[in-house]
């Protein structure tokens, strides 16, 4: 409630920032003439949006199954983890402006960069705190699993797998935030369609309001996305977590 | 899983079958030495109780038989045991029946039929009506139910019990002592309890086995040999609780 009031005044003052001609319209729009650029480019925008959601969500997925398999597997076997360790967390050091104009090059124009550059950046969080979550089981409830000569297996399946999830949602949470930043380096590297070639065309037509829009329409899909995230964790993760040695 | 463990005292059965044989044990963790010298003996139905102070390695102990450890000498023979760890360790994202019913899953059994087996336990276990319960839901003492019947349905002769009411208010472990022990009466099993109550020790078990500080080995044995049920304030109760505290150098 405090948080929607702090937003409200902040929106209040921008706007009589503008309008009492603190600032030049053309290079921060007032918030109502960004709503009003929603509202009359909506026909303008509408493909853009949908356009990059797919490749957001794309990308998303695409990451949950590079990033499951690859915690996955660096849980099982030490030697992928020496392996691999270095290079998941060289990753999340690829700067994306770079490498997104070279990823175009290879791929072209099309889904498939948009789709490799979400993925890129969202994979790193998804893949570290997963494998985190998978070494974090109660060592007590794997001696049992061990006295019970359960195979590798059923230990992944039966323990270490469902005590993984908080941790995984964690991960996909900060991954849904940050996808969208994927999609706009993507599309300004080379797309035809999207929200961030939306800002790049809006811009360079000094259309600010138009940019400032699209900007809005991908801070919303942000939020959809945690959102949508934090519903679905709460789904399934429907167990009080305990913390450490659970006793009430 | 009852013809496998029924009436262990009717006749000599070989420890392979449903003993615990433990002799000259050593173990150490690097330069720390937790066992020294260990030799003991379950007989096949035979409840005995292993105390001693905090890090003298009882739980150690315990791995050993369980085979989830090895001695770095001596030997030991054991039938399969199943392990009840000190803190309940049940999942607690599983209801209370799939944790009773762990140990017949990872045995290979669907959930379906690991459901029904367990929930066949559930009114004597005093848990009807919490099937569907998670761990988190149920009392200390419900939870130390359910991770006994877990144990118990593993299906193994020996049962090994780490601390099983340690983490439990005095007077919910008073109860579930008598629980346990008519429980024990119920479906004999040759149980090793490992405990830091002297009182508990005396109460469920035929013998008790005093350990030394770290790195620990056997002080003494005392021979219970009470007829059960048996009650804290019983004089011969008393009697042996202060015999082996005396040992422990506690009095």
């Amino acid at each position: 409630m405090s948080a929607a009031l702090a937003l409200l005044a902040l929106l209040a003052g921008w706007e009589a920032l503008v309008r009492l001609g603190g600032v030049d319209p053309l290079l921060l729009p007032a918030p109502t003439q960004v709503l009003e650029a929603l509202w009359r480019d909506r026909s303008l925008l509408a493909p853009d949006l949908w356009t990059t959601t797919y490749e957001v969500v794309l990308g998303l997925l695409a990451a949950v199954a590079a990033g499951a398999a690859l915690a996955v597997a660096m849980h099982l076997s030490p030697t992928l983890r020496r392996t691999l360790r270095p290079l998941v967390i060289g990753s999340q050091a690829v700067p994306v402006p770079v490498i997104a104009p070279l990823v175009i090059l290879v791929l072209g124009f099309g889904l498939a960069p948009k789709v490799l550059l979400v993925a890129l950046v969202c994979f790193f969080p998804i893949a570290i705190n997963l494998y985190d979550g998978l070494r974090a089981a109660d060592p007590d409830a794997r001696r049992l699993l061990r006295s019970l000569q359960a195979s590798r297996w059923q230990a992944l399946r039966l323990v270490e797998a469902p005590a993984a999830l908080p941790a995984a949602f964690t991960g996909l949470k900060v991954a849904a935030a940050v996808a969208v930043i994927g999609a706009v380096f993507a599309e300004w590297a080379g797309a035809e369609r999207g929200l961030g070639r939306a800002l790049l065309t809006a811009n360079g037509q000094l259309e600010t309001a138009r940019a400032f829009a699209a900007t809005l329409l991908l801070f919303l899909m942000a939020i959809v996305l945690y959102g949508a995230c934090a519903l679905l964790e709460r789904r399934v993760v429907d167990w009080t977590p305990r913390t450490g040695p659970g006793r009430s | 899983m009852q013809s496998e463990v029924e009436a262990p005292v009717a006749g000599p059965r070989d420890v392979e079958a449903a003993g615990v044989e433990v002799e000259s044990v050593e173990l150490s963790y690097g330069a720390l030495t937790v066992l020294r010298g260990v030799t003991l003996r379950v007989a096949p139905g035979e409840i005995v109780a292993v105390v001693g102070p905090s890090g003298c390695g009882k739980s150690t102990l315990l791995e050993l038989v369980c085979g989830l450890l090895a001695p770095d000498a001596g030997r030991i023979r054991a039938a399969p045991a199943a392990l009840m760890p000190q803190r309940d360790a049940l999942l607690p994202w599983l209801s209370a029946l799939d944790n009773a019913g762990l140990a017949l899953r990872v045995a290979g059994m669907s959930r379906g039929a690991a459901r029904a087996a367990a929930h066949e336990h559930f009114a004597a276990f005093g848990l009807e009506g919490f099937e569907r319960s998670r761990p988190a839901a149920l009392s200390g003492g419900m939870r130390q139910r359910v991770s006994f019947l877990r144990t118990l349905l593993a299906g193994r002769p020996v049962l090994c019990l780490d601390e099983p009411f340690g983490a439990l208010d005095a007077l919910t472990r008073l109860q579930m002592q008598r629980w346990l022990a008519d429980a024990l009466a119920r479906e004999p099993r040759t149980v090793l309890l490992v405990t830091h109550d002297v009182e508990e020790a005396v109460l469920l078990a035929d013998r008790v086995v005093l350990l030394s500080p770290r790195p620990g080995r056997i002080v003494a044995t005392l021979d219970v040999g009470l007829p059960r049920p048996r009650a804290r304030d019983d004089r011969a109760v008393v009697e042996l609780r202060e015999r082996a505290l005396e040992v422990l150098g506690a009095s």
